[in-house]
């Protein structure tokens, strides 16, 4: 690819990158969120049509206007979000498109054995025939990939594959990848994760702000320096994010402690308690029970047993809108679906929570609800710091910080935060983290849930490891260490209960 | 992995709300044939498609439509304004054949005309379709603001003729156009990619076209399908009614759609079957025969009983949904 | 945004209104007879203000991504019950109360189905459309019930300077505006209406709010059912507020309310239902039959629609600008 910019109305989402790709090579994309990788692959995969510039597949130039005709050229994609059809079978989401034929029609069961054959090749081993919705997230996305393996790729395209997988399957993946590789597959790979980059990526390309800034090996270019990179400054935020927990201290008095709270087929029940000024950290592998932890502590879903005390008061969590009475804010991890209210302003969304609890009928005065909106803006760096904003054209990590802030202008006791840094670049993350360690300070407690060990260790005074959807250690001290969190995560299975689904 | 392998109880879960809809049909047609002496003769199952051929043909262009998580609004007026085209090239003296043809390509281009307005100006379908029925009933008084009667002998003789079947039950060529309708649906519906594609959008737009499916040729595609079933189904009307005219079948569309959710189509789209929708039909059909054989109530009782049977239906499918994991 | 979605509305206005006056020179003329104000303007907002009231209550269950289709069912019920009462020798005053209680319950029913047990709105609201004209018929027994009741017949023929059927409309549109653009109202349906689940995550009353819009929808449709049997002092269950869901949803949308919810403009929806009412009135000046008024609506509902359609103005853009992209892209001159 040479020279591609691609221009939306009254926007540069990237200009004149260029971008190579070799056959048996993996090879890495970087940069912030707004760098401008998912826009480079979309013009690669024929989503966008580059305003310049131009594609060169195999020495040959093409120009590809819809994403079928990228794929008929061998270019196969799997997005971060899983772009199925979950109301479809398993093997039709496989063979969707390009179905073997029989008699004028579908060979159904042509389409399920093929599909079975791919299916076989990545080692899941689930039916082919059943409803794709009956299947875990991480399931799924491995499905996608089942389904880019299924045209003859000559390139493959994975943006961000791993966000939902686990240690094991994103194992799994490697595995598979290397296969390609070694079969001559052009592979371009994202992913948040820069351990993961060290460890498959052949070559990187770091872009920063649509402008390509270099091609690098890996062994040339250390984690420091390929961050740096990626910023584009230095690592002085990075580094204000050391363990701050031992300037902390925790209130002996409990915030909030569940007994025995759980629900079917959720979590198994457990205890808990939070106090005052200190950070808890949730730590468990995908699928082990962090969210949905936190969803019965916010009564997001219904609790089946135990009790929750809050500030004295014990009960069974009624709902949201009890929980944010008792003080409690919850930050959901699907910010798209529930935390992003999309078409309205950062205003609207900055005051939303604070504006529900008041109820409609006493809205917020305006120049309370202009200085708390200014204040926050600021104090987050909130961009672009206008309050008009609609919020859908912010990019990831300032809606997560948008979000953030929609809760600390209410002043909860209790903060929950589920992934608040998950797809978003390192710098918001940082300041995320540190905002974090601050509020700790002035003696907020917050539940800090996060696939990123070395996050929750960082920002936790104690950490609760789950484990198949139940609580299995508590650290505290000096326990709290990434490598210890692994070792109770890998620790013998004490009970062989079930997955649920 | 093996850990992830499961095998989810499918097959049941997937037809439950047809099965539903094929139960309740068995149900209302053994209380008819139980009240009423007479009611459960194979005339009486015959006249049931006679009578409703029209309807199982929109039902099945509508069912196309829904599947994408669209919606066809101007179905009842298309079938009218088709009426009244064939009415009144008959008058002028069109051969038939003509006549016919006329009928369906104006339907059918009615149809692209929505699906492109819908596709490429990113207009809801409910207000395009909306449009297209205050249009196409606009048409019918722009030809004519009186009935036509349809006096063409080969058309008298198409809607006259009947077949004889074993047991002395007779049925009309329209129920045989209407089933040679329902299973062209469920071969393009499941046997062809364009079919493949419609599920697909339903489940998903966007995974749908980044999964390069030709979704602008499917979704514009759906409202052509259901433009020529309307023309068709109007067509059929015309044979059943033997006059054109501009306010034959007003509300016909929202039968149509009680039909198709009775059928257990998902109105978000992506899930439901064109058995479904022709079982929709018939349990209205038996209902409103039912009222019919009841003699001293009045039709709007049809109205409730089609509301209170809609509420059924959704109450069940949301507990399907619910259901899934 | 909202400013410049409300110019072609405007501009269709503007056109039928020239086009009215081109016809029938004395279409602005307003005269006052016995304290009345009179002329074709009047008329129109007379004819119109059922469609206005309607449209308001619609207006606040499309920005909470809802639809009400059972809004005529509704009027027809309300018209049937109270001319059935009255006809019974009830007083005219009892007849409204019991009418617009029913429609509130109605609303209820609406307001539970979707807000409770998650049912999508338009099928959910597909039930009592269907069944409601059905239930009106039966309450008037397929007849059409005259009354004689001047107090009743205040309501959509009084006049009080400008016809009463015109203030009620007026009067509720201010009311509507005020209470969710001066309270937070507004702000918590939009939220509502463009992400459900972040909003209740957010403590947001979803539920409250979303069945209150089906209930004040209700209350509209009753209230605009009364003002149409009134008018004509008789019930008739069959046609009144026939398709008058689908004119007040028209007119939500070409007042720039989008029906995948969220943000909502009532001046716009005042707007669309002046243009709605303006055509139907130019077209019976202009001595079209009236059924072909339907063809005209569906040309400017499409015209408005497609001009106020953001892909419309992005291919203009692109048109604009293509001679220039030609030039610089070397694939385009290759191709």
């Amino acid at each position: 690819m040479r020279g591609i910019s691609v221009e939306f109305p009254g926007v540069k989402a990237l200009s004149d990158v260029d971008f190579r790709l070799l056959p048996g090579e993996v090879h890495a994309l970087m940069g912030e969120n707004g760098a401008g990788k998912s826009t480079l692959i979309k013009a690669l995969t024929g989503v966008h049509s580059p305003t310049t510039g131009v594609i060169h597949l195999s020495g040959e130039r093409v120009t590809f206007t819809a994403p079928g005709q990228a794929q008929a050229a061998g270019i196969s994609t799997v997005y971060q979000e899983v772009n199925l059809c979950t109301n479809l079978s398993v093997a039709e989401n496989i063979m969707l498109g390009r179905e073997p034929r029989r008699l004028g029609g579908i060979d159904g069961r042509a389409t399920r054995a093929e599909a079975a054959g791919l299916l076989a090749r990545i080692g899941l081993t689930i039916d082919p025939a059943s409803i794709l919705a009956s299947h875990p997230i991480a399931v799924q996305q491995l499905v996608a990939i089942a389904r880019a393996l299924a045209v003859e790729a000559q390139v493959l395209v994975l943006d961000e594959p791993t966000s939902s997988l686990d240690a094991e399957e994103v194992e799994e993946l490697f595995r598979i990848m290397r296969v390609l590789r070694a079969e001559g597959v052009a592979i371009l790979f994202v992913s948040h994760f820069l351990d993961q980059v060290y460890e498959i990526a052949d070559r990187m390309t770091v872009l920063r702000n649509g402008a390509l800034i270099g091609e690098y090996l890996p062994a040339e270019l250390s984690r420091i320096e390929l961050v740096s990179a990626m910023l584009g400054r230095e690592l002085g935020t990075l580094h204000e994010v050391q363990r701050r927990s031992d300037a902390r201290h925790p209130r002996a008095e409990p915030v909030l402690v569940a007994s025995g709270l759980g629900r079917t087929g959720a979590i198994e029940p457990f205890d808990l308690d939070i106090r005052a000024g200190e950070v808890v950290g949730l730590a468990g592998l995908l699928g082990s029970g962090r969210t949905e932890l936190a969803r019965l502590l916010f009564g997001a879903d219904r609790a089946d047993t135990g009790t929750l005390t809050v500030n004295g008061q014990s009960g069974r969590p009624r709902g949201p809108r009890s929980a944010i009475a008792q003080g409690i804010a919850f930050c959901s991890e699907d910010r798209k679906a529930e935390g992003v209210v999309a078409d309205l302003t950062v205003r609207d969304n900055l005051v939303l929570a604070m504006q529900a609890a008041r109820g409609w009928a006493r809205p917020v005065p305006r120049r309370t609800a202009e200085a708390v909106v200014a204040e926050y803006i600021e104090k987050l760096d909130i961009r672009p710091a206008d309050p008009e904003a609609i919020m859908s054209t912010l990019s990831g990590g300032n809606q997560q910080k948008v979000l953030l802030a929609r809760w600390l202008i209410t002043r909860p006791r209790l903060l929950i935060l589920d992934e608040p840094t998950r797809g978003i670049d390192v710098g918001a993350k940082a300041q995320i983290q540190k905002v974090v360690a601050d509020l700790a300070a002035e003696g907020m407690a917050v539940l800090f849930i996060s696939a990123e060990l070395e996050e929750v260790v960082r920002v936790s005074d104690r950490v609760v490891v789950l484990r198949d959807r139940r609580k299995v250690a508590e650290l505290t001290g000096d326990d709290v260490s990434v490598d210890h969190v692994m070792s109770v995560f890998a620790a013998p299975h004490a009970h062989t209960g079930a997955v649920a689904s | 992995m093996s850990t992830l392998a499961l095998s989810p109880t499918r097959l049941p879960q997937r037809f439950l709300p047809v099965m539903a809809t094929f139960v309740v049909f068995v149900i209302t047609f053994g209380v008819g044939s139980f009240r009423y002496e007479g009611f459960a003769s194979g005339q009486v199952v015959a006249n049931l498609f006679v009578d409703n051929s029209f309807l199982i043909v929109l039902a099945v262009g509508m069912t196309f439509v829904i599947l994408t998580g669209g919606i066809d609004l101007s179905v009842g007026a298309v079938a009218a304004l088709s009426t009244m085209i064939a009415a009144a090239a008959l008058d002028a003296g069109w051969p038939p054949l003509l006549a016919v043809l006329a009928v369906l390509a104006t339907g059918t281009g009615l149809g692209l005309l929505m699906g492109l307005v819908i596709h490429h100006f990113d207009v809801q379908p409910f207000i395009v379709t909306l449009a297209g029925m205050f249009l196409a009933r606009g048409l019918c008084f722009l030809i004519s603001v009186e009935s036509v009667s349809i006096d063409d002998p080969s058309f008298r003789d198409l809607a006259t003729g009947t077949i004889a079947l074993p047991g002395g039950v007779t049925l009309t060529y329209s129920v045989l156009i209407a089933l040679a309708v329902v299973l062209a649906a469920v071969y393009v519906l499941h046997l062809t990619r364009f079919g493949r594609t419609v599920y697909a959008i339903g489940g998903s737009e966007s995974s749908a076209r980044l999964m390069g499916l030709a979704t602008t040729r499917a979704k514009v595609g759906v409202y052509m399908v259901s433009g020529f079933c309307s023309a068709l189904g109007g067509l059929l009307f015309s044979l059943y009614m033997l006059s054109g005219y501009g306010l034959h079948g007003v509300g016909m569309e929202l039968d149509v759609i009680a039909a198709v959710v009775i059928g257990g189509t998902l109105l978000a789209g992506g899930s439901g079957y064109v058995a479904g929708s022709v079982a929709g039909v018939l349990v209205l059909g038996t209902v409103q025969t039912l009222i019919s054989f009841e003699g001293t109530l009045s039709s709007w009782w049809t109205k409730i009983v089609i509301g209170v049977l809609l509420l059924a239906f959704i109450a069940l499918q949301r507990l399907v949904v619910r259901r899934r994991p | 945004m909202m400013r410049s979605r409300l110019l072609w509305p405007l501009v269709a206005l503007a056109a039928l209104l020239v086009l009215n006056v081109a016809v029938t020179p004395s279409f602005l003329e307003l005269r006052i007879q016995d304290g009345h104000l009179f002329g074709s303007t009047v008329d129109i907002l007379r004819n119109g203000a059922p469609t206005v009231l309607i449209a308001v209550g619609m207006t606040l269950v499309v920005a909470t991504r809802g639809i009400d289709l059972s809004v005529g069912a509704v009027a027809a019920i309300a018209g049937s019950i109270a001319c059935t009462y009255i006809a019974g020798g009830g007083s005219a005053v009892t007849a409204v109360l019991l009418a617009l209680s029913v429609c509130v319950l109605l609303g209820l029913w609406n307001g539970f189905l979707v807000s409770v047990l998650g049912i999508q709105p338009i099928i959910a609201t597909l039930v009592l459309m269907t069944a409601g004209r059905g239930g009106a018929m039966l309450l008037t027994e397929g007849q059409i019930i005259t009354v004689k009741s001047s107090l009743y017949r205040e309501i959509g023929a009084g006049f009080l300077i400008l016809p009463i059927a015109i203030l009620i409309s007026l009067a509720v549109l201010v009311a509507v505006a005020l209470l969710t653009r001066r309270t937070a109202l507004g702000m918590l349906i939009e939220a509502v209406g463009v992400n459900p689940m972040a909003s209740r995550l957010a403590g947001v009353h979803s539920r409250t709010i979303i069945w209150t819009v089906y209930v004040f929808a209700a209350l509209c449709a009753g209230v605009a059912g009364l003002m149409i049997s009134s008018n004509v002092s008789a019930a008739d269950a069959n046609n009144a507020g026939l398709w008058i869901e689908m004119d007040a949803i028209l007119a939500v949308v070409i007042g720039g309310t989008s029906l995948a919810g969220g943000r909502y403009s009532l001046a716009g929806t005042l707007l669309g239902a002046l243009v709605i009412q303006t055509l139907t009135t130019t077209v019976y000046t202009i001595g079209v039959p009236a059924n072909v008024t339907l063809v005209f609506k569906a040309l400017v509902v499409i015209a408005v629609c497609l001009l106020q359609s953001p892909r419309t103005a992005q291919l203009l853009q692109k048109r604009r600008k293509s001679p220039r992209s030609t030039s610089r892209s070397p694939e385009v001159a290759a191709g």
